[in-house]
């Protein structure tokens, strides 16, 4: 009994595969119109088309085992689906969607085939329902895992992006940093820091934070962490930058800022490291 | 015995540590060196840690009361070219090396050290007070 009614799903696939295909197609572009994304017709036939092909195929082989070897180039074909629709942009429901809406016209052709047979038509329905369910969920799986590899590259970004050691003068090093400063962060700036000094042979570095929003007691010690390595170095630090919240923040929190040359302006700060190297600004004498 | 050198330079003691060091070195070290300060009366003793790649709570802190102890015996140390992993090692463990002058390298140190000899002490004082 079972035996015959699996062979009922791979034959009405194999049977009338596009006539599927074509209630398919047309299911998805009505859902298309309702969604925000815009995939080509052409693009949505051709998906359907070979995701419908590997399932005839994979079908033949096993109805159960959703996970097995048997479903693999199934299973991948829909994963780059969904990684493609979750770099579009789309929602995972109208990811999903896409698994989902092949479940009707399925299952009108499983109705009709078994016509009166309601123990063949209730088993072949349990066994679409699982495999579709299943695979819909797998798209669901992907997309989220598409969208974490997403987020994992912009935080990497970022952190490249925050924290550039740049040369101010011949022996001034600046460091701007933005964003919060967490450990992680924080060990990669002060290993940029020192590897620079190394570099360049800079004797002072202005840690500018204008740009990091809170500072608490962790931030604090973080800092003084990087000034202190970059004193045992031979290199002077300068912090500049703080803003008037963060000076009340600072004091509130009872944290010793004793020993390091604080400004408020990295100007002043960039004043102060040309004093100790002895250099003067002065004005241009041009005769006009 | 393994010893590192102690060079005379002038008035001036010059340590290069070329090894990684280990406990018995670091304490022969301090023994040696203090022993050389006081019978060619340097004023100024220059550590040069430029080849040390690994160090330990122990050495830092050796390197710290080696530093001491030579500021006891009237000589200014300058610690000099310390790696920047050995540098986030000693903070992470918490040594910051208190009252130890440090310099980017062996001329910087050998300035510094000239400084501190031919200022007078409230400059110097002044000059290195955010450090």
């Amino acid at each position: 009994m079972a035996q015959q009614t699996e062979s009922k799903i791979s034959r009405i696939i194999d049977q009338q595969e596009s006539d599927i295909l074509a209630d398919w197609t047309r299911q998805l572009a009505g859902g298309r119109a309702r969604s925000s994304g815009s995939i080509p017709e052409a693009q949505l036939r051709s998906e359907a088309g070979e995701f419908l092909n590997l399932l005839r195929r994979a079908v033949r082989k096993s109805v159960d085992d959703v996970n097995g070897a048997d479903w693999q180039p199934v299973r991948e074909v829909l994963g780059s689906i969904s990684r493609s629709r979750g770099t579009q942009g789309f929602t995972p429901s109208e990811t999903a969607m896409f698994v989902f809406s092949l479940k009707k016209p399925l299952m009108a052709r499983i109705a009709a085939e078994h016509g009166k047979d309601a123990e063949g038509l209730a088993a072949d329905t349990e066994r679409l329902t699982t495999i579709l369910d299943q695979l819909g969920l797998y798209t669901t799986e992907i997309f989220q895992l598409g969208r974490e590899d997403v987020i994992r590259r912009q935080q990497q970004d970022m952190l490249e992006l925050s924290t550039p050691v740049v040369k101010l003068w011949d022996g001034v090093l600046a460091l701007p940093m933005i964003g919060t400063l967490d450990s992680s962060r924080t060990q990669i700036v002060m290993e940029s820091l020192l590897q620079r000094i190394v570099e360049t042979g800079a004797q002072l570095a202005i840690i500018d934070i204008t740009g990091v929003p809170t500072v608490d007691t962790l931030t604090a010690q973080h800092l003084l962490k990087t000034v202190t390595a970059a004193r045992l170095m031979g290199a002077e630090c300068i912090i500049s930058g703080i803003r008037p919240q963060i000076a009340q923040t600072i004091v509130h929190l009872g944290v010793e800022l004793n020993g390091v040359t604080t400004k408020a302006t990295l100007a002043d700060a960039f004043a102060v490291a040309l004093q100790r190297l002895g250099l003067v600004i002065s004005r241009a004498n041009h005769k006009s | 015995m393994e010893r590192i050198p102690i060079l005379r330079m002038g008035e001036y003691l010059l340590v290069t540590i070329q090894v990684d060091m280990h406990d018995q070195l670091a304490l022969t070290l301090q023994d040696d060196l203090t022993a050389a300060i006081t019978r060619y009366g340097a004023h100024g003793v220059l550590i040069d840690i430029s080849s040390l790649e690994m160090v330990d709570s122990f050495i830092g802190r050796m390197i710290s009361n080696i530093a001491n102890m030579s500021r006891i015996l009237d000589a200014e140390t300058v610690v000099v070219g310390m790696q920047p992993a050995v540098a986030i090692t000693l903070v992470e463990l918490g040594l910051s090396l208190p009252g130890v002058r440090t310099a980017l390298n062996v001329d910087r140190g050998m300035r510094l050290l000239g400084a501190l000899r031919h200022a007078s002490p409230a400059e110097v004082a002044d000059d290195r007070s955010e450090a």
